[in-house]
């Protein structure tokens, strides 16, 4: 009898050691505060990928899907968006997601103080609940990227009840509604959730627990997947994939991102783009980038991880301009450019930031143009006092990366319209003006895209920024986890991930 | 003694003030905005300007220090803006980690260096003197994160007997947190072991050659009880102060072993809160710091009366 039941407990541990099961996720850098509303980082959207559920999200194709919505339509003006809202949902602490907590959530991002979101959603004007799972995004003025910003942190959904509870602490515990509720944080150690059983899409998740560990270095990220630490890493070193080429134990994913690596020119940001011959000759210009090589940058500065490019989109993405292709080099020609615009030996300061493939990239650029005559000095700054020099525009050339967002709009608006709050090169000109407008207002892709045709004409005639490559997300994982889904804005969405 | 004692006391509030002054005022030195820092890669100019009425970024530097130190003298170190966390808690939740870390690693080096460092000395210009000193160079030549990264390869990766990096609490789980804390704690100890070796050789060189030693084998004493006994206790006075000091530079610099390791300790969360202008994070850890380096300091002082008798007439 003892034995039998000894027997049984036994069978009932074992069965619950191996229902027990953690994912354990690698990051590059500790996030910001967990709060959709506040929140910043990059890295931070990882883990929200996991903790909360948002309206929409997007699929490999950059389609945008339903989530916690079930389906929308924008009305005849194209000024209101009505969502329908997905039932039987229920934010972690138990209460009901529905229409009015739905409500709550886009005025919350729009009112709070300091609140991150309030520009993604400028131009909502109100919001309505129609009944209990509809609601209606009113707008000031047609908004095409609208569904796209609600793929983000805009459309992350919290608890009305723990967010007004807690107030301008929410972050440090956060309640949403996503696959998995928040556990603890120790600051710079890790980020502990845990599966919520009552998930609206339980059968998509396979694991009890998903650790976060921020590991900054990423010769010690990889180590720790290979000694069987971590069962994931975010952000491999491009340096670090020749070698796993023949690792069974690891197995590497990528994929071409939706931001950009460019090189931003001081063209009419503050009076010093009247004092250097690339802010103020189109010409230069065209031969600096006459004169650099896109493949060997990306080669050198990248180890090959990215993709060449000339615009604020990938040329893989649907909204690409294939009116403007990617110059080839033509050091000939660069060289003529600059004896036409009477400039024999230009000299050009280039501010990097102190990361090692932006250095690189300085150095390479500096070793191609060279060719053609200029001379590049490079001024290697510590990253935030770069951003306010170039904020400033305390700068000629800014070797820059942007991590980009899902509907083009979020790569080009807020750097290359007259008063985008991210426009360093001090860019302006009505007639791209007009076109980004349009562009917002037009929800046919087609015509959007006729629409992005004529804006790259235009920057890549007037080169503001000079756009380098995309790089890949690198990605590494033990063999054993698959469902991974590739999904160009490099979240790891844990929704069918499985540890066979 | 008391005197001495009081007159230390006295100048450790002044000390305090000055270091409070001189933290306040070094970081407005650093280039950049913290409100653009602080405003993520958007940088919504309204998120920028909320961030700096909100840290009264705006208000002039005498206003602002008073600000903090008001704050501080409530005990009140201010709030990680970036994870909406408060400094003292964040100080709190990383000290046992840093200690533990400092701890294990002045162990070893104490161990090691006095060790080497002492029969270096006795067996001066011999092959054991030659080997302590190469040792001393090794130590002191081999960059932190270097050694860090190969022994994490090769008893993580190849081996599998350590863990790679991270931390366990010793509540939690004792041996994963020894597991854990050997490698980075043997980096640190190694450089600072190299260090005490070269201070202990040398002063223990000049105690040998001192009256009072020879002295004592005069009398017939045993070799070991005239090394250990009498010439080492002389010769620890420099090498308390050295440990001290060095002890509180491990409390704050131990910033790469941490950030290799992956050791949410001091060093990590200073380091981080200065690449993203988290001022109250950076004010708050180094007041900390300069004031537990003072406080060891004077212990340090208060240690040589305890080792030696003249000094406490």
């Amino acid at each position: 009898m003892r034995k039998s039941v000894l027997f049984g407990l036994l069978v009932v541990a074992a069965g619950t050691a191996c229902a027990q099961t953690t994912l354990r996720i690698g990051l590059a850098e500790d996030p910001d505060v967990l709060d959709p509303t506040m929140a910043r980082t990059f890295v931070g959207r990882i883990v929200f990928a996991g903790l909360c559920d948002k309206l929409f999200d997007l699929d490999e194709k950059l389609n945008v899907v339903a989530q916690l919505a079930t389906s929308y339509e924008w009305s005849a003006d194209n000024k209101a968006l009505t969502v329908r809202l997905r039932q039987g949902v229920s934010f972690h602490d138990g209460e009901r997601f529905d229409a009015a907590a739905a409500k709550f959530n886009l005025e919350r991002h729009k009112t709070m103080a300091g609140s991150n979101r309030r520009g993604e959603l400028a131009v909502v004007s109100s919001v309505d609940a129609l009944d209990a799972s509809t609601i209606r995004i009113n707008l000031s003025t047609p908004f095409a990227p609208l569904l796209s910003v609600l793929t983000d942190r805009s459309g992350m959904m919290v608890s009305p009840k723990a967010a007004q509870a807690a107030g301008e602490k929410f972050g440090a515990r956060p309640v949403c509604s996503g696959p998995f509720k928040f556990v603890e944080r120790i600051a710079q150690d890790r980020i502990v959730l845990e599966r919520d059983p009552n998930y609206w899409n339980k059968g998509a998740i396979h694991f009890d627990r998903v650790v976060y560990t921020p590991i900054v270095d990423a010769t010690v990220r990889l180590a720790n997947l290979r000694s069987g630490q971590l069962d994931f890493i975010e952000r491999l070193a491009p340096s670090d994939v020749p070698q796993l080429r023949n690792d069974s134990r690891i197995r590497v994913a990528r994929i071409v991102e939706i931001g950009y690596q460019g090189i931003t020119i001081n063209v009419g940001k503050s009076e010093i783009a009247q004092k250097h011959a690339l802010g103020r000759d189109p010409r230069v210009r065209e031969a600096f980038e006459l004169a650099l090589d896109r493949e060997a940058i990306v080669k050198v500065a990248m180890d090959g991880e990215a993709q060449v490019g000339n615009q604020w989109v990938a040329p893989n993405n649907a909204y690409y301009a294939k009116n403007v292709p990617i110059p080839k080099r033509d050091v000939a020609r660069a060289r003529a450019l600059l004896r036409e615009a009477g400039i024999s030996n230009p000299s050009v300061l280039l501010m990097t930031p102190t990361t090692s493939d932006a250095q690189r990239i300085a150095q390479v650029v500096q070793a191609m143009v060279k060719e053609a005559g200029f001379d590049v000095k490079i001024q290697s700054t510590e990253f935030a006092t770069s951003l306010n020099l170039a904020d400033k525009g305390q700068y000629e050339a800014y070797v820059l990366a942007w991590s980009g967002r899902a509907d083009p709009d979020g790569n080009l608006h807020t750097f290359h319209s007259c008063k985008g709050p991210l426009n360093n090169a001090g860019y302006c000109k009505a007639e791209v003006d007009e076109l980004i407008d349009k562009s917002r207002a037009t929800l046919d892709p087609s015509q959007r895209l006729k629409l992005f045709e004529q804006i790259a004409a235009n920057v890549a005639k007037d080169r503001p920024i000079i756009y380098l490559y995309h790089r890949n997300w690198l990605w590494a994982h033990t063999p054993k986890l698959t469902g991974l889904r590739t999904v160009p804005d490099g979240m790891v969405r844990v929704q069918g991930l499985k540890m066979n | 003694m008391f005197k001495f004692l009081l007159q230390r006391l006295a100048s450790v509030l002044p000390t305090l003030f000055f270091v409070s002054v001189l933290i306040f005022g070094l970081q407005q030195l650093l280039p950049g905005d913290p409100a653009i820092a602080l405003a993520g890669e958007d940088r919504d100019p309204n998120v920028v300007a909320h961030l700096r009425a909100k840290f009264h970024l705006d208000e002039p530097l005498p206003v602002r220090y008073w600000y903090w130190a008001s704050g501080v003298l409530k005990g009140d170190l201010g709030e990680s803006v970036r994870i909406q966390k408060p400094v003292t808690e964040l100080i709190l939740e990383k000290l046992p980690v840093t200690i533990q870390l400092a701890a294990m690693a002045m162990l070893i080096a104490l161990s090691i260096g006095i060790t080497a460092g002492v029969i270096s000395a006795v067996k001066k210009d011999t092959a054991w003197d030659y080997a302590a000193n190469v040792f001393a160079l090794w130590g002191l030549s081999t960059p932190n994160f270097w050694l860090g990264i190969l022994l994490i390869l090769l008893f993580a990766v190849n081996l599998g007997w350590l863990p790679a990096s991270g931390y366990v609490s010793p509540f939690e789980d004792l041996k994963g947190n020894l597991a854990a804390m050997i490698m980075p704690a043997f980096v640190l100890g190694n450089a600072i072991a190299a260090v005490l070796m070269r201070h202990t050789r040398s002063a223990m060189l000049q105690v040998l050659s001192s009256d009072y030693v020879r002295t004592a084998r005069a009398k017939g004493l045993n070799e070991r009880v005239v090394v250990l006994k009498h010439a080492l206790r002389n010769a620890l006075i420099p090498i308390i102060t050295l440990g001290a000091l060095e002890f509180g530079t491990l409390l704050s610099g131990a910033v790469l072993t941490e950030q290799v390791f992956s050791i949410p300790g001091f060093g990590k969360l200073i380091v981080d809160a200065v690449f993203n202008r988290d001022y109250s994070v950076v004010q708050g850890v180094v007041l900390f710091t300069a004031t537990v380096y003072i406080t060891l300091n004077l212990l340090a002082d208060l240690a040589y009366f305890l080792v030696n008798p003249r000094m406490r007439t």
